[in-house]
């Protein structure tokens, strides 16, 4: 190669490229964060007051997930699902949301198991109907423990987003592999997504492990 | 064996204009005390008084924030050297240290070793002894603090006043001048603490070690102590020789603590 | 849902192509599982390291590793995957050079997932109890030696479920070398579905990781229940067999993935 390791007059040319691609990559972070918190708790309830027929099945199918990779679960989904979602973004983005749900309710349980025995008590003491003892008194407290742990997984899911490569998703370490497949230039592209990453995921983990901090 | 002997009438611990503050807090002011080689020394006071601390200091787990501490008259954390005060770098303190032992409330003993590991250990990686000869030494420790039965279970198998005997045993295996009782009998249950107190009474008996001893048992720091220390406020109110002092303390604060504890 | 009725009726010959492929299947298992191994030593050793390095006595050295640490888990895998494959070959001399796509995946895996366990080192070193450290010092004992005889032992046992979930991350992470041509499970499996069609290629690709994953389980578990005996916590592992099927939970504090 005869011109140096590094041009900047590529690395201007991708930078838009790459932005265009971050667009996806928010929007995937931020649609699968939202499923993964509702859908998560959802499967935390379930887990916990359904009876044991619904809830082993429940439980092996969250253990499933959980032990498979994402990858593959992306694929399968993409060849299943993507004419029916309307392409392989909206595939991408509920195949990552329901693999973060089967670690959010892993969270949610451990933040409903820390609510105290006394809690429960109480709200029996009251006559409280059971609807009513979850939404105002067992959910609020469980939600305040998993506020970190959520964040934590926000941004790891941030930071899977490129798997999505596999289904060819425009998200932007898609948009650096095009770039460098087109141009045959590589450096640029990719090392400038990874700086992308860096300088978004950084500064927001040293936020949550402030917030945890406060909460603890 | 000390590098340089102390000459004879050297203190054994010397503490000179001793300050300890943790944060704004100051628990040692200006503290001065000697303790003579052999000599046993019991501090009491009420909690926060920084009697633990001044084990702690001597034991190097805690930084001194002003003044000097010297061990048979060499510096132990600071020295004066051309009138700055400098630190002692850690090898050296640590060299320092390995005359002195400690033993803790919660005993501290490390649950990945057996009880006769745990003994062994430091004879052999600090002292430099063969294994052999660390073994004998270990064996015959746990002999006397009525352990030799135990000496191949992991600790968590063993009762608090069992840990407690171990741990008495390990510090008395690297031969040291000053051993430093933090509160030994504080974690235990009460029927275990007369076994605990009986094995150090027989090595106060029978050892010239200096002690320093940090005890809430006023019982046990009549008989073995020859000195009594009464603390507060990082500061001594009082001392004297234990059958004065629990007879007859002069001080009023003394007399109120003491009516408390006993 | 025809899928699903096809899938089973197509179940028979499709377990024949499946064992006319199993070759080549058991080479993707043989890449995938090499990728796994070797990638996952290589991150306990980073871990370990580095999680060592964060508590270290010298400013420099803790700033150095943190450094390293918030740089791998910060720039995401498949980004470091592709820079080792695409970018390093085109670096100038003497960095200009192309490693194996083996060597590229399990390099990759290894500081990515390392620098996330180097964390999980660093929390477990520091929850050992300080009466501990204090043991150590009292002892004279030099901070090395208290450090790999005392502190490392016991914090073994308090890491050994992250690093077991790390593992199964790390096995996870790993299908996506096929994307710099590593001819792994994943792969594999794709190349078969032409054959088989869609359903049946998938959940046996699935099932395949489920059961390696499985594998990493129970090894970690009985790793585990070793290391807890030998702290005087928990039963010898011969007694409590049972406790090696456990599953695992994934981190309740987050962000490993």
């Amino acid at each position: 190669m005869n011109d140096s390791w590094w041009s900047w007059d590529h690395a201007f040319a991708v930078f838009p490229v790459l932005m265009d691609g971050f667009r996806y990559t928010l929007l995937v972070t931020v649609v699968g964060t939202l499923i993964a918190v509702v859908l998560g708790l959802v499967v935390a309830i379930i887990r916990r007051i359904s009876p044991p027929i619904i809830r082993g099945p429940v439980t092996w199918v969250v253990e499933f997930i959980r032990m498979t990779p994402l990858v593959v679960q992306l694929v399968f989904a993409s060849m299943l699902l993507s004419q029916h979602l309307g392409g392989t973004l909206w595939v991408g983005i509920w195949v990552l949301g329901i693999h973060y749900t089967t670690y959010m309710a892993e969270v949610y349980r451990a933040g409903i198991d820390s609510v105290a025995k006394g809690q429960w008590e109480a709200a029996t003491a009251l006559s409280l109907p059971a609807s009513r003892t979850w939404r105002a008194v067992v959910i609020p407290q469980a939600i305040r423990n998993t506020l970190p742990a959520l964040g934590n997984y926000a941004i790891s899911m941030f930071k899977e987003t490129p798997f999505l490569v596999v289904i060819y998703v425009g998200e932007m370490v898609r948009q650096a592999q095009t770039y460098g497949g087109d141009t045959f230039r590589y450096t640029e592209a990719i090392t400038l997504a990874g700086l992308v990453f860096l300088a978004a995921s950084y500064p927001t983990s040293v936020l949550i492990r402030r917030l945890e901090k406060k909460l603890a | 064996m000390p590098e340089n002997p102390a000459p004879a009438g050297t203190a054994q611990i010397e503490f000179r204009d001793v300050v300890k503050k943790f944060g704004d807090n100051t628990v040692l002011n200006d503290l001065n005390f000697q303790v003579a080689p052999g000599e046993r020394v019991t501090l009491i006071g009420p909690s926060g008084s920084g009697k633990t601390t001044i084990l702690r200091l001597v034991m190097t787990l805690e930084e001194l924030t002003g003044g000097y501490i010297d061990i048979s008259g060499q510096p132990l954390q600071y020295e004066e050297k051309a009138g700055r005060r400098v630190r002692v770098p850690d090898k050296q303190r640590r060299r320092t240290t390995t005359r002195i032992g400690m033993v803790f409330q919660h005993f501290n003993l490390f649950p990945n070793m057996t009880v006769l590991e745990n003994i062994i250990e430091a004879p052999i990686h600090v002292m430099g002894l063969e294994r052999r000869e660390a073994v004998e030494k270990a064996e015959s420790l746990l002999d006397k603090v009525g352990m030799a039965a135990k000496r191949d279970a992991k600790p968590a198998m063993l009762s608090g006043g069992q840990q407690q005997r171990v741990a008495i045993a390990r510090a008395l295996a690297m031969d040291p001048e000053i051993l430093l009782l933090d509160e030994v009998t504080s974690a235990l249950d009460p029927e275990l603490v007369g076994e605990v107190l009986g094995v150090l009474k027989d090595i106060a008996a029978e050892t010239d070690i200096s002690m320093l001893i940090v005890t809430h048992e006023m019982q046990f720091a009549k008989e073995v102590s020859d000195r009594v220390m009464m603390f507060d406020k990082g500061s001594i109110v009082e001392e004297g020789p234990p059958e004065k002092f629990f007879s007859d303390p002069e001080h009023q604060r003394t007399r109120d603590f003491l009516r408390a504890v006993l | 849902m025809d899928g699903v009725i096809g899938f089973f009726e197509q179940l028979g010959p499709n377990l024949e192509i499946l064992t006319a492929r199993m070759p080549q299947i058991l080479d993707g298992i043989k890449v995938t599982l090499l990728a796994t191994v070797l990638g996952g030593l290589l991150a306990l050793v980073i871990a370990i390291v580095f999680g060592i390095a964060q508590v270290a006595k010298y400013t420099t050295v803790r700033i150095v590793a943190r450094v390293f640490v918030e740089f791998f888990r910060g720039t995401s895998l498949v980004v470091q995957l592709f820079w080792l494959f695409f970018v390093l070959p085109q670096l100038p001399y003497p960095f200009g050079f192309r490693l194996e796509p083996l060597l590229v995946g399990i390099i990759a895996l290894g500081l990515n997932y390392g620098a996330y366990g180097a964390e999980v080192v660093r929390g477990s070193i520091g929850s050992v109890p300080k009466g501990q450290y204090e043991a150590v010092s009292a002892l004279s004992l030099s901070p090395v030696r208290g450090m790999f005889r005392v502190i490392i032992p016991q914090a073994w046992a308090l890491m050994l479920p992250s690093l077991s979930n790390l593992w199964i991350q790390l096995l996870k992470g790993s299908a996506i070398v096929n994307t710099i041509t590593l001819y792994d499970l994943f792969f594999r499996v794709e190349q078969m579905r032409d054959q088989t069609g869609t359903w049946f290629a998938y959940i046996f690709a699935l099932l395949a990781y489920y059961l390696i994953a499985w594998l990493i389980v129970i090894t970690m578990n009985a790793l585990e229940v070793r290391a807890k005996h030998s702290i005087g916590r928990g039963p010898a592992l011969k007694h409590s067999l049972r406790s090696l099927f456990q599953a695992p939970g994934s981190p309740a504090k987050g962000g490993v993935a």
